[in-house]
């Protein structure tokens, strides 16, 4: 595994410098590309923790024992899994100046962002906590342990181990969708060589480039997915 | 806030309307293109042999790791460069049918996996021809797991086809961003968008359960 990886990590190394090598034109474009992946690293970012917190909130919000709590919880989940991103990202730019609230295009992305992809997270969460066997929720309130903390404490860490593998293939689904906050005037690195190839015409190296540096992405996300997934498990006796 | 209601009925919803078959159209055709070049790729995957097996799974792989945007932008721009000229429509259409048909062809795979080892073991026993195997063994057992999968992808790729709205195909994306930059009202435009995504969303997993009990019905009778 931790093999395959670092064949995959040297090839686009490799095959990084090939194309900065060969095209004394990556010159013109490179820095722009760079400028944009560093507003897409930002949005990334900061959508992941708007996306964790908005899971856990919405994910254990289901599960509660109150139903106007887990009627406000499913709501936000269907809307927000219901639309598209690409609506909301508009209405949370353009619609929400209408209601006072008028948010810089930052805000936009990452909230659009983190909110749309909590909703699914928040389904994770849910399953993950149902998953977790009913007797130690039984145990745990036997033992006169607070509600909140009986979630914290007992139920969560249990529940990380199911929820770990899927969070991690939403992020990568996640990193991925930041590509549409161009829609909100963000200039991330997809827009950035939009820009570019339209002002250079080098349609190969630049989209190559920018989808190089997403796949390396999404494969960073896998590793450090893996590296979470053995610390979460890590007091289970499996047997490897 | 001041929602015009008139405004929302005059123009926004007709105009919309009209544009709801161009997403349908866009929705289906990806999703056929999916399902056959997800097949093609998962045949490759499973090949027994390596030289082909290992380079369709990066390229899986790759297809899976990066947005759908940069890859529809990417054929947008190479193809008039290479001398294909095709309309943003089917463009489009070609894009999604690619991402899709890489995370098709792991739902395939998964499906064939998960077919005990012992049913091909018995097709060989009984001398079953390598087309048989497939046709009246192994894929009607593959089924159950895959078609559910697929139903959510055809809901999946219905709510990716505002991305085509980038290319500029006239679909419903498209159609509310004109309204919104002609009148400068994108209140009732983005919002009915919205609210289309949303009931239609709905209806298609409706139909995407309903034939999902059809079609495990037929199979497991």
């Amino acid at each position: 595994m931790t093999g395959r990886l670092m064949a995959i990590a040297a090839l686009i190394a490799f095959l990084l410098g090939i194309v900065v090598a060969t095209f004394s034109e990556t010159r013109i474009f490179m820095p722009a590309l760079l400028r944009g992946a560093a507003v897409t690293l930002q949005v990334a970012g900061l959508s992941f923790l708007l996306m964790v917190a908005a899971a856990l909130t919405a994910g254990a919000a289901k599960t509660s024992p109150f139903p106007p709590v887990r009627w406000m919880a499913g709501a936000y989940i269907e809307i927000f899994r219901g639309t598209s991103l690409l609506v909301q990202l508009f209405w949370f730019y353009f619609v929400m100046p209408e209601f006072g609230v008028t948010l810089p295009a930052m805000a936009a992305g990452v909230l659009g962002i983190g909110l749309n992809f909590g909703a699914y997270g928040a389904e994770i969460v849910r399953g993950a906590i149902q998953s977790v066997p009913k007797g130690q929720r039984e145990a745990a309130t036997a033992l006169n342990i607070k509600p909140l903390h009986r979630l914290v404490r007992i139920v969560m860490p249990q529940a990380m181990i199911i929820m770990v593998p899927p969070m991690g293939n939403l992020t990568i689904e996640m990193v991925k969708a930041t590509s549409v906050v161009s829609a909100v005037t963000l200039v991330d690195i997809t827009y950035a060589s939009v820009q570019q190839n339209q002002i250079h015409y080098r349609t190969v190296e630049i989209f190559m480039v920018t989808l190089v540096l997403y796949y390396c992405l999404s494969q960073l996300i896998r590793f450090s997915m893996g590296v979470l997934e053995a610390r979460a498990t890590r007091h289970l006796c499996t047997g490897h | 806030m001041n929602w015009d209601w008139q405004f929302t009925f005059e123009v926004v919803v007709p105009r919309l309307l009209a544009v709801v078959p161009v997403t349908i159209q866009a929705t289906v055709l990806s999703f056929l293109l999916a399902l056959v070049l997800g097949l093609a790729l998962m045949l490759l995957r499973i090949s027994p042999l390596r030289v082909i097996s290992i380079p369709a799974g990066e390229i899986i792989e790759f297809i899976r790791g990066t947005p759908l945007l940069v890859q529809l932008f990417f054929l947008f721009f190479l193809l008039p460069e290479i001398g294909i000229v095709l309309p943003p429509l089917t463009t489009g259409i070609v894009g999604l049918g690619i991402y899709n048909a890489a995370l098709c062809a792991e739902v395939y795979r998964a499906g064939i996996l998960n077919v005990p080892a012992g049913q091909w073991e018995a097709a060989k026993a009984l001398n079953l021809s390598a087309c048989r195997t497939y046709r009246d063994i192994i894929i009607p057992q593959s089924l159950p797991p895959i078609v559910p999968a697929l139903g959510n992808y055809f809901i999946g790729i219905f709510k990716e086809t505002p991305l085509l709205s980038f290319l500029a195909v006239a679909e419903l994306m498209h159609a509310s961003k004109l309204i919104g930059s002609e009148y400068y009202r994108f209140t009732e435009a983005v919002t009915v968008a919205g609210v289309f995504f949303l009931v239609m969303s709905l209806a298609a997993a409706a139909l995407v359960r309903f034939a999902e009990g059809r079609i495990r019905g037929r199979i497991l009778h």
